[in-house]
């Protein structure tokens, strides 16, 4: 028997859930983002662009459901879909800038993956604004379960 | 902190950002459209544009058109309304953005159509029949000689016609003033040179009033 009381701090719990929250806003405004350049801008998404956004959409819901209560388990369900949308990010981002042949890439006629429709500030393009979600999403993650798994190793 | 809080106040800045975003980008495509327009105002009609209605009306619709385009289809009945609650006072001129695939084709068979004055007989017929011939995954525009039995063309002489350099020339022409007037979209519709900004029956129904009470 652990006569120890096991300090339950609300501080912590509070940070762990700060994390899960602002990769819900991350998320969010990834998906409210690519609505815009689709529905009000009106450029067409490519292949690569619905891979991204099939990964990125979910989390906007599955986040949110983890956070009330909070589940620690929440990373276990998001954390997947981030890390496979960040690969077609990467993926995107390379075809983009030229690295890889434009001839590898899975396109139909409407909208090319290489072509780059809008450039904000000269060199911020839409790729780069999705790998950056996807990246700050899993380091964000990949912190809350570090934190969460300190908690229950002092647990036993 | 109240986390039951954070979250919708968070996602309500969310959505009024967003809300703001879309009113300021519309805002500023309305503008450029505008301004696009009234710069390339000389290319809104061309000399042998189908014009239908009185030739001394002081209001014009132009409407830029696909005719395998479904709400070209839905919308040209809503044109000839308002022309008829308003007789003699707006005419329509007809310009061609064979957007779709096919479309090509029977624009050129309108324009031989045209040559046996039978234009709108045939446009009409085409717009009748156009779920036989414009579906999108398989365009069969060939289709349409079958289907323009009512309208008394001949049908010989057409399939000739169609061949004119003439008209390729026209459908070029169009196409460069649609690009040239920001049209990448049918209907375009421009009333006296103002663009329809807004989509919508409504919308252009407001315009043309304005036109009018304007002019008349």
């Amino acid at each position: 028997m652990n006569k120890i009381p096991i300090k339950q701090s609300p501080e912590n719990a509070q940070t762990g859930w700060n994390l899960v929250f602002v990769c819900w806003i991350l998320a969010a405004v990834a998906t409210l983002g690519s609505l815009f350049f689709s529905e009000v801008m009106g450029l067409k998404p490519c292949v690569l662009c619905w891979y991204q956004r099939i990964f990125m959409y979910p989390l906007v819901v599955i986040l949110l459901v983890g956070m009330f209560p909070l589940d620690k388990g929440v990373v276990r369900y998001a954390l997947p879909l981030a890390v496979i949308g960040w690969l077609f990010a990467v993926y995107h981002y390379l075809l983009y800038s030229g690295y890889i042949p434009e001839s590898l890439q899975p396109c139909d006629q409407d909208a090319s993956c290489a072509k780059i429709d809008l450039e904000l500030f000269g060199f911020i393009t839409i790729p780069m604004l999705s790998i950056l979600s996807y990246t700050a999403i899993i380091a964000l993650l990949v912190m809350f379960r570090n934190r969460t798994n300190q908690k229950q190793l002092k647990l036993k | 902190m109240k986390k039951q809080i954070q979250v919708p106040i968070a996602a309500a800045l969310l959505l009024v950002a967003f809300a703001i975003a879309v009113v300021i980008y519309n805002e500023q495509q309305a503008n450029k459209l505008s301004e696009t327009t009234s710069k390339n105002a000389s290319l809104l009609v061309r000399d042998y544009s189908p014009t239908m209605g009185n030739e001394d009306a002081k209001v014009t619709i132009v409407e830029f058109f696909d005719p395998a385009c479904e709400t070209c289809k839905a919308f040209y009945p809503f044109v000839k309304r308002l022309m008829a609650s308003n007789p003699g006072r707006i005419k329509l001129v007809l310009r061609y953005a064979p957007f779709h695939q096919g479309s090509d084709y029977v624009v050129k068979l309108l324009e031989a159509a045209r040559l046996q004055n039978k234009f709108w007989e045939t446009l009409e017929a085409t717009y009748e029949s156009q779920p036989s011939w414009a579906a999108h995954h398989n365009p069969q525009p060939e289709r349409l000689w079958m289907l323009l039995g009512g309208v008394g063309l001949d049908l010989k002489k057409a399939k000739e016609d169609m061949q004119s350099p003439t008209i390729v020339q026209r459908i070029q022409q169009d196409l460069a003033d649609a690009q040239q007037l920001a049209v990448t979209k049918t209907p375009g519709f421009f009333v006296n040179g103002k663009p329809l900004i807004q989509f919508g029956y409504e919308p252009l129904q407001q315009l043309v009033d304005t036109e009018v009470r304007n002019h008349y």
